[in-house]
């Protein structure tokens, strides 16, 4: 990678200890510990279906985990990420079903809502310079407002109509719902989808302008905006790109059930903060990486789904949640003070 | 002595503010107050806490507008509305405290902001490896001789930092350099070793901007003096018209000077 000639005053780093200062590292460990222990104690946590479940329940956490991350190392959080899913995949419905057009129809115009959505979270948080807690929540809070208030003026039920054979609703399922067959496991599309994102995502954070700019506005944010980077985009683009990922988990919402309950989406928010967390991402921000949120993503879809291989009580995933993620924030400040030191 | 005497000069100034003032609310926090920067020659501005010095360094890096007086870039009456305008005219301001972001390598400080990039389209991409030689080399250049250029700026030595954040200012074609506190929290090596970057600058031709409160720095490296006190400018003087002694009293109040000499001398 490098063209420098070997210093003779640089210690080899050993590849264990560059290993060590990766912000993904904890995560890995984490997800390591976590698999084996499901193998172990879930006889069917192994089998190649399982895998599939477990791969596909990361993958809907995961979607939202990579902007989610993105955000958090620019320095922000965005409290409305779980009911915009809701939002966008409502807006879709409401809006191909009303219109009686075809459903890529709404499909379009809930990207541009959503985007519109994010842009205003982005745009409110600049303009006023509140903390972004502040702002999202109150966007949180509005969205869960309309998303039941407008489901029920419209369609009179906390549910919207289903959209199932209305045309292109086959098309639309195919892109963000389907199912592919490898062998004879299935494996659900949104897998790819994740896997586009967090490359995307990576290649973003490391090798553009637009990802130094990002580690920069979460890192120093006024050395930032001295040597010229444009803060106020840079942060409205990061919300743009949560936007852009709830557009795909709402499609995929409604094109799994082809019916969108008003209601979901609450509590969410967290979950994929706490994933952005788990993979490494300082809460502080300007530190942190996509690969480390697929990883956080990751241990929540092997948790969830082995409680319930393992045949117990799914109350219990709650605990493990909040258990992990305590372990992992330990872990990384560990592993991060361990990394930085200069002997 | 004749105080706020401006030093004639036939060339045109880099930068030249003139009778400049800025009020934030009712708070007055500069009156009235002028200086040149000319290119290979350093204007330092001396003064103490709560002087000003802050606010003259916010205009002239585009941060905060002034209100009154004028301000000329190359003899052209302007007015700064972004530290990146300021930065395309030219002039380049390191901060004591915000210059860096200390958990990114040093390479990606060093292009923050201009980073330069390859390929086209949705490939164009950062030019990393061009980046990061040199990053390496132009820190050599400065005499900085890094150990590796992937390791946080934050766990570079003060004194490194100041240097890094003049090496690529330097760099990216700076005409003019303003430099906020470069010595303030330094021991005495350390401020040696940026006071002579400092003088490296000056002697590439850039226009130098020097902020302190240390007068034996300023008279080091300076051509020229500007000092401050509670927002109004009560010297501006060349170097040829006045001495260390008189800087030292001048910023120090003077008469106050004598005042607190008094109070602590010992009773015999």
């Amino acid at each position: 990678m490098s063209t420098l000639a070997p210093d003779e005053r640089l210690l080899r780093v050993s590849p264990l200890r560059k290993l060590l200062g990766r912000p993904e590292l904890g995560s890995v460990v984490g997800a390591l510990a976590v698999f084996v222990f499901f193998a172990f104690a879930a006889d069917s946590f192994l089998r190649a279906s399982s895998l599939s479940t477990v791969l596909y329940a990361s993958s809907t956490i995961g979607i939202m985990a990579v902007p989610v991350a993105l955000l958090m190392i620019g320095g922000e959080f965005d409290l409305s990420a779980g009911v915009m899913v809701t939002s966008s995949a409502l807006v879709s419905s409401m809006f191909s079903y009303q219109m009686t057009a075809n459903v890529w129809v709404g499909v379009g115009v809930s990207l541009l809502v959503t985007l519109a959505i994010g842009a205003f979270n982005g745009f409110m948080l600049t303009r006023t310079k509140l903390p972004s807690f502040i702002i999202t929540l109150g966007t949180f809070l509005m969205l869960t407002g309309m998303n039941l208030g407008f489901t029920k003026l419209i369609d009179g039920t906390v549910s919207t109509k289903t959209i199932a054979d209305m045309e292109g609703f086959p098309a639309a399922r195919d892109v963000f719902a389907s199912t592919l067959t490898v062998g004879d496991v299935n494996f659900k599309i949104t897998i790819l989808w994740w896997f586009g994102l967090v490359a995307v995502a990576s290649w973003i954070l490391l090798r553009t302008r637009a990802g130094n700019w990002i580690f920069a506005v979460g890192g120093n944010q006024d050395a930032a905006r001295a040597v010229g980077v444009p803060v106020a985009k840079t942060k409205i683009g990061l919300y743009m790109g949560v936007a852009f990922g709830a557009w795909i988990s709402g499609q995929h919402l409604l094109f799994s059930y082809d019916v969108v309950q008003s209601g979901e989406g609450v509590g969410n928010e967290l979950i994929y903060i706490i994933a952005a967390v788990i993979g490494g991402c300082l809460i502080t921000g300007g530190y942190g990486s996509a690969a480390g949120s697929a990883v956080g993503a990751l241990i929540f879809g092997m948790t969830s789904k082995g409680i319930v291989f393992a045949e117990w009580n799914p109350d219990w995933f709650k605990f493990f949640l909040g258990a992990m993620l305590l372990l992992a924030t330990l872990l990384n400040a560990w592993v991060r003070k361990r990394a930085e030191a200069t002997t | 002595m004749t105080p706020a005497t401006t030093p004639t000069d036939s060339r045109t100034p880099l930068v030249e503010l003139s009778g400049v003032s800025k009020h934030y609310g009712n708070v007055r926090a500069l009156e009235g107050v002028s200086l040149e920067v000319h290119g290979g020659e350093i204007t330092c501005v001396l003064g103490d806490n709560g002087a000003g010095k802050s606010t003259l360094i916010k205009i002239i890096a585009g941060l905060h507008g002034h209100d009154a007086g004028t301000l000329s870039l190359d003899g052209e009456e302007t007015r700064l509305s972004s530290p990146r305008e300021a930065l395309d005219r030219g002039i380049a301001t390191v901060y004591q405290d915000l210059a860096v972001v200390p958990l990114m390598p040093v390479w990606r400080n060093f292009f923050l902001g201009s980073e330069p990039r390859k390929g086209t389209g949705p490939l164009k991409r950062m030019d990393v490896d061009l980046m990061r030689r040199t990053t390496h080399a132009e820190l050599l250049r400065m005499g900085i001789d890094l150990r590796d250029v992937d390791q946080p700026i934050g766990t570079l030595s003060g004194g490194e930092r100041q240097c890094v954040a003049i090496a690529r200012a330097v760099y990216f074609g700076a005409k003019v350099l303003v430099l906020d506190e470069p010595t303030a929290a330094l021991g005495v090596k350390q401020s040696g070793v940026v006071l002579k970057y400092v003088a490296a600058a000056r002697d590439q031709g850039l226009g130098v901007v020097l902020i302190t409160h240390n007068p034996h720095h300023a008279y080091l490296v300076g051509d020229r003096f500007v000092l401050l006190k509670r927002g109004t400018m009560v010297g501006n003087h060349a170097r040829d018209e006045t001495t260390l002694d008189d800087l030292t009293r001048q910023m120090a109040g003077g008469s106050d000077l004598d005042d607190l000499r008094h109070e602590l001398e010992r009773a015999p």
